[in-house]
């Protein structure tokens, strides 16, 4: 079925819609990542058996002519609250369900979906209060869900539910209603910056497509654009991305068909990261959905408008995140960041002008044109408006997916909605925009996060991943993990990058195995300003700032390692002496079976003891032992 | 090598799908890899007259990319994740774990019988449920060492 | 009078005249900037971070890639700017193999040039990279994975320039090579042997295949005579590196270095070019005859072409020539010749393709080659240095005199264009010096990678095509397959012709052309221009070649 004009779309609507409404009662199983893993398709598969076997109408779809007593089962995106998973949310009541099983589907049909009652037992409790309703869970009621805001309320596999709730409504008065220049006008009027990291104003960057498209035509060159939106979210401890892409892949995707009409470009590509493959099931879905009706494919709703959007699949590269890597990547090639300028505005995709955006940004778009900018710039400070997705992972109690204003203060974040450091530990810092980020400490609680305060703190947004430590974390160990993982991504093109990051890796390693020299930390931050200042591409400019800023906000834990030979953390399995408590030990000999390097000898029921030349303090031993005999 | 005899009809059915060109090289390498479970050698000559692309340009290009093998996989992928969030919450000591039961390294990832590959991967983006392990594709969450070994075990012994 | 745009280099106002970056006005304005991986005819890589220059706000940019702006304020030697520099050079030493007292690159090394320029006493990281890794398989290149700093200057000139894609970038991070596909030894990849690769490479990790060893232990067997032929190519590339003027021919300078160096015998293979010429021009005109053909004849005379060709468009084989290159040409005359002892042949060459070409099996009878070895111009510098020859000071000599005459047609082989107005002049029926210089100006001569030239002739004209760069050939055959007509293709496989050559010493675009400009003036010289006006040549085919033209002057590829 395809709409051949705008009522034709206008009506389907209007029928999703009302039969959304009619559709009270709904059972949403999350079917994230997360959940998945968790078994919701289990939990799912037992509902439909259940009311198949109670004889109770079920309705997967929107049906055309639903009925009071029918059921909708719905396979939704990503709450974003995974550790509780498998989540369940009844309607109408907003029930949330955490860690539900199989075994539960029953129950719930029985008590909450046939009369309505709340089973206790399956509820978020936090310090002793049971939270019926989502809305009321503290990590939910401090969020402001606008980007997310169907993440987990809609059925994420079908197009119905997203018109149902107002789909491609904003993309529809973009097509009939807008001309190129004033959608960009809207873009540059809501000042949105960038979600993917260095916060430029879309607006700014369509203009400039826009531009040298016209450049190209007056020159009698082709007109040819492109619109790509980043998937390629690769920072560690970051899913905002994959959330929207598996929760609610049309909100996005109905920003690129308005970046589409606004550059005028008739061809667009979305390149999801290999670790994603629910994510690229589900555009691919929405893809053919939107095949189907029309929405993409030539003169899309009887006008001239023609549009075909390309899933490229990533094959494993951090550095693919980098806009003209993936542009390579695209086209088939190494990835490899180019030089700048040409900037890919001007020659990108194909050597066309370009307009590049992460999910976030295109899921941000629909909002704007519908509302205007704004309504838009109504939330979050003057210079970075909207909202901000963060995802909170590490030490902290409610691990999870969170939507903030922009300018939310840290604190707010870490301890209101994120509940703070669990097991009774301190806060001590968290990592702030992941391997490019810089970490914050305690002093930085009351930072607004926004791109232009956290840049002046020496840390930047990224891409929105914040990993919480507490007390027991060793921040040389922290710097050393990031520097891993940017050396091993690095790509290889520039020195700087290739060689530098190499040699920062080798000095922190040596650092925390003790043998960091007088000296070290010097040469670590001359080779993180000589990065920073030359490395050909934003991901090696970025690269050092983990080091930079452990250094910068703790220089003695660094010292203690190198001066002292010691982790204050304890973390430093190479700085640890481990040594078996004779009046703990029974002899048993698991310890000395274990020890790879045959350094533990001993006879069997008298004391072990540990050879400490030679020793590596793996710590297998302290792991093995059952009678908690070896302290490390 | 069992399956180094050339297979053209098998990359014929891939370019049908895929498109020839040089930026849909990525895509078919993709495809041949999840057909035979890593890239043989043959596909590159290939692939290469069909595309008009030099076999030293998709050696490079499948050299660059992780999940591209050189070298036949294990029927079973498991893949540790080695994200920020699994690892702060300890996911190197199930990697240490698997690779001792396994009788696997970095270096050679994959069992003689090539039943088993172990590898590291950089965040799934499922760090609510860290650490996380995959087995091709599907993701087990909150591991320990001693849960992976018991996962491993029950594949030894659906092998069985 | 029109305000000129003016950007500002270390405080001195420099005029823009449409430079496509900053590197270039830096030049201009007289300023070395150190680069690594920047070179004007390849694409903008940007990979080794030396370039960087700083503007008034305190930004730093690569110059290989900023476009330049009137009234853009930069300085290029500021004291981060510096430090920076010797941070990177730190960086490229301590993982590059620094065995610089026994690498043969020793001297021409630009890392060892900026490491020295910017004084690098001390490299604070440990060297990780300390053990050769030599791939020797090649008979042209021998690769040095350690002494790599992975500018990809070759990976891009076989690509970009040569459409050869032999090697490329493999793996990524730190664990990054340049590589052939599937790591296999570089002899028995795509390779080509044109050797531009390691004209690019600024350190040794790409050199001319080093065969001076063979050629010491002819000399010194007792039982061999040892004969020489020197291309024109080399006469105007070697005086450089002994402080002669650049590009005039030093051929009584070589010649005489290669007696006190302990050749018996020297000849110069401008004498077998005349041979090609004629039997080119021959070969040519029957073609002709036979009637119109799809596809144009392409000379052979390049051995980098010819295998480019086998490997590439084995289907286009039947339409190069027959012809001998005139060193294969050449060498059979010589070698035909019987005296006691038997002759140990040795062609001092322009080109590392050539050490290929020697050791084809097309090119051996009874067991031996024609041409027993190839030593290229680099090759032959180092050997006059090692024998203490001082080569500036030497006495012009002449060739031997049983082959010692040669036309200026011969001589001008080495250049791009060479070939096809030394053809023209031999099928031109006036031999008038005016009539021959008008061929010159039919477009034939210059450095472009691809000329076109019509020649009026009987029944219409000809097209003619002459194309340098193993790239440019494909992008004419692809004009070819899609219907244009040529009747006649040079082909070299180096951009520039022969003087241009992977075995030449490495130079500069303007020094290259100079070469060029060289060979001509020696043309002017002489005085016989056509190679029919050679008396040996008439003198060679009443004797020796008489009824065995065929046999001594013609190969069929792939045969064997």
């Amino acid at each position: 079925m395809k709409f051949i004009d705008r009522a034709a779309l206008q009506s389907y609507r209007g029928e999703c819609k009302t039969r959304s409404a009619a559709l009270e009662r709904q059972i949403l199983v999350c079917c994230g990542t997360g959940c998945m893993s968790g078994g919701s398709l289990d939990v799912y598969d037992r509902f439909r058996e259940l009311l198949a076997e109670k004889n109770i109408h079920v309705a997967v779809n929107l049906e055309p002519e639903p009925h009071g007593d029918t059921i909708a089962m719905k396979k939704c995106g990503c709450h974003g609250f995974c550790e509780m998973g498998v989540l369940i949310r009844i309607e109408p009541q907003g029930y949330l369900y955490t860690k539900v099983k199989a075994a539960d589907c029953e129950e719930i049909i029985d008590k909450t979906i046939l009369r309505g009652e709340h089973i206790e037992r399956l509820a978020y409790t936090l310090d002793g209060e049971v939270y019926k309703k989502q809305d009321e869970i503290p990590f939910y009621q401090r969020q402001t869900r606008n980007v997310l805001t169907h993440c987990g309320h809609i059925d994420a596999t079908t197009i119905d539910d997203y018109l149902a709730v107002g789909g491609y409504e904003a993309f529809e008065r973009a097509l009939f209603e807008q001309t190129p220049e004033e959608l960009t006008a809207e873009m540059s009027a809501s000042n949105l910056r960038g979600r993917g990291g260095a916060g430029f104003p879309t607006g700014r960057k369509w203009a400039e497509v826009r531009r040298h498209r016209n450049n190209n035509l007056a020159a009698g060159k082709s007109a040819q654009t492109y619109v790509i939106c980043n998937g390629d979210e690769g920072d560690p401890g970051a899913f905002m991305d994959r959330s929207i892409m598996e929760g609610d892949p049309h909100r996005m995707i109905e920003g690129m068909l308005i970046a589409a009409l606004a550059v005028g470009s008739d061809t667009g590509y979305i390149y999801v990261r290999a670790e994603y493959p629910l994510a690229v099931s589900r555009l691919r879905g929405a893809i053919e959905d939107l095949e189907r009706f029309g929405l993409l494919g030539d003169n899309i709703l009887g006008t001239e408008f023609s549009f075909k959007l390309l899933i490229s699949r990533g094959a494993g590269a951090f550095v693919c995140g980098e806009g003209s890597a993936l542009i390579n990547a695209v086209e088939g090639k190494r990835g490899m960041p180019k030089v700048s300028p040409p900037l890919y505005a001007e020659r990108g995709l194909f050597g066309k002008p370009t307009a590049l955006n992460n999910v976030e940004t295109f899921a941000n778009i629909p909002q704007i044109i519908s509302f205007g900018a704004e309504n838009f710039r109504k939330v979050g400070p003057e210079s970075s408006p909207g909202t901000k997705a963060f995802a909170l992972t590490g030490n902290i109690r409610n691990t999870g997916l969170i939507e903030v204003p922009m300018g939310t203060r840290l604190r707010e974040i870490i301890f209101d909605i994120g509940g703070g450091v669990p097991n009774g530990k301190e806060f001590k810092a968290v990592q702030i925009g992941g391997p490019s980020g810089g970490c914050l400490t305690a002093e930085h609680l009351d930072l607004p996060l926004d791109f232009d305060s956290l840049r002046k703190a020496g840390a930047m947004i990224g891409s929105g991943g914040l990993v919480c430590m507490d007390s027991d974390t060793c921040m040389v160990e922290v710097a050393r993990f990031f520097m891993h993982f940017t050396q091993s991504e690095s790509c290889g093109k520039c020195v700087p990058c290739r060689e530098g990051t190499r040699r920062m890796l080798d000095i922190l390693e040596n650092i925390v195995a003790g043998e960091g020299k007088d000296g070290d930390i010097e040469l670590l931050l001359e080779l993180a300003d000589t990065i920073t200042a030359t490395a050909l591409c934003g991901l090696g400019k970025t690269a050092p700032q983990p080091v930079i800023s452990t250094i910068r906000y703790f220089r003695a834990e660094y010292e203690a390692h190198i001066n002292e030979k010691r982790c204050p953390a304890g973390v430093c399995t190479k700085l640890r002496a481990i040594a078996i408590d004779p009046e703990k030990c029974k002899g048993c000999s698991k310890c000395s079976k274990v020890c790879p390097v045959g350094a533990i000898s001993g006879k069997v029921k008298e004391t072990f003891a540990i050879d400490p030349e030679k020793c590596i303090k793996c710590g297998a031993c302290a792991e093995t032992c059952p009678f908690g005999a070896i302290d490390s | 090598m069992t399956r180094e005899r050339s297979e053209p009809e098998v990359i014929e059915a891939i370019l049908e799908k895929t498109g020839i060109g040089e930026s849909y090289v990525i895509a078919i390498l993709q495809a041949v890899q999840e057909h035979y479970h890593y890239l043989p050698q043959w596909v590159f000559s290939y692939i290469s007259a069909r595309l008009g692309v030099g076999i030293a340009r998709l050696y490079s290009v499948a050299t660059f990319y992780e999940n591209f093998s050189l070298e036949p996989k294990g029927k079973y992928v498991l893949r540790v994740c080695d994200g920020t969030a699994c690892h702060v919450r300890k996911s190197v000591p199930i990697l240490t774990r698997l690779r001792a039961e396994l009788g696997v390294s970095a270096e050679v990832p994959t069992t003689g019988d090539l039943l088993f590959t172990l590898e590291t991967v950089s965040c799934l983006g499922a760090c609510g449920l860290a650490p996380v392990l995959t087995v091709n594709d599907k993701v087990y969450p909150a591991m320990t060492p001693e849960a992976a070994s018991r996962l491993l075990a029950g594949l030894k012994e659906t092998e069985l | 009078m029109k305000n000129q745009d003016i950007m500002t280099v270390n405080g001195i106002p420099v005029p823009l005249e449409g430079e496509s970056n900053v590197l270039a006005v830096i030049r201009k304005a007289g300023i070395q900037l150190p680069t690594f991986c920047y070179h004007s005819e390849l694409s903008i890589h940007g990979a080794c971070r030396m370039c960087m220059f700083e503007d008034e706000q305190g930004r730093l940019a690569a110059a290989c890639s900023a476009i330049p702006e009137a009234g853009m304020n930069i300085r290029t030697n500021t004291k981060r700017l510096l430090k920076y520099r010797k941070t990177i050079l730190e960086l490229i030493l301590a993982n590059h193999c620094r065995d610089c007292t026994t690498c043969l690159f020793s001297t021409d090394c630009k890392l060892q040039d900026l490491a020295n320029r910017f004084q690098i006493e001390d490299v604070r990281f440990p060297n990780t990279n300390t053990v050769r890794k030599q791939d020797i398989s090649s008979l042209c290149i021998t690769k040095d994975q350690s002494k790599c700093i992975l500018c990809g200057d070759c990976v891009r000139v076989c690509n970009e320039v040569q459409n050869v894609g032999a090697i490329d970038f493999a793996g990524r991070g730190s664990k990054m090579t340049v590589s052939t596909a599937f790591n296999i030894p570089l002899g028995e990849s795509d390779c080509v042997g044109c050797g531009q690769c390691s004209a690019a490479c600024p350190t040794g990790a790409l050199v001319v295949r080093d065969d001076r060893g063979k050629l010491w232990d002819a000399i010194y067997n007792p039982d061999v005579i040892v004969t020489a032929q020197i291309a024109p190519a080399v006469r105007v590339a070697i005086g450089k590196a002994f402080g002669l003027g650049k590009s005039e021919s030093a051929m009584g300078q070589i010649t005489a270095a290669l007696r006190r160096i302990g050749f018996d015998e020297v000849h110069d293979t401008a004498t077998g070019a005349d041979l090609t010429v004629m039997e080119e021009a021959a070969e040519f005109l029957a073609r002709l005859e036979k009637g119109p053909h799809e596809y144009p004849l392409f000379t052979s005379c390049c051995p980098a072409w010819v295998q480019f060709a086998e490997k590439k468009y084995p289907e286009l084989m039947e339409h190069v020539s027959t012809c001998k290159s005139p060193m294969q040409m050449f060498a059979a005359v010589l070698k035909d010749r019987h005296g006691e002892k038997p002759q140990f042949h040795v062609a001092v060459m322009p080109c590392t393709a050539k050490k290929f070409e020697a050791a084809r099996p097309e090119f051996k009878a009874d067991g031996g080659a024609f041409v027993d070895l190839v030593i290229t111009t680099q090759e032959l510098i180092h050997l006059i240095k090692e024998s203490g020859i001082v080569f500036a000071e030497l006495e012009p000599e002449a060739v031997d005199s049983q082959f010692g005459q040669m036309t200026g047609a011969g001589v001008i082989f080495g250049v791009t264009g060479g070939v096809t107005e030394a053809v023209l002049r031999r099928v031109s029926a006036a031999k008038s010096q005016n009539a021959l210089r008008s061929i010159a100006l039919t477009g034939v001569r210059g450095m472009d990678g691809v000329k076109e030239a019509a020649i009026a002739a009987e029944g219409g004209e000809l097209r003619i095509a002459i194309v340098s760069g193993l790239g440019n050939v494909s992008k004419l055959i692809e004009r070819i397959r899609a219907g244009e007509h040529f009747d006649f293709v040079e082909v070299m496989a180096c951009p520039g012709g022969c003087v241009c050559g992977g075995g030449q010493p490495s130079a500069h675009f303007d020094e290259k052309k100079a070469r060029g400009e060289g060979l001509y003036a020696a043309d002017r010289l002489m005085s016989a221009k056509s190679s029919d006006e050679n008396p040996l040549v008439a003198n060679l085919y009443g004797g020796l070649l008489k009824d065995r033209s065929h046999e001594l002057l013609h190969v069929s590829y792939g045969t064997h």
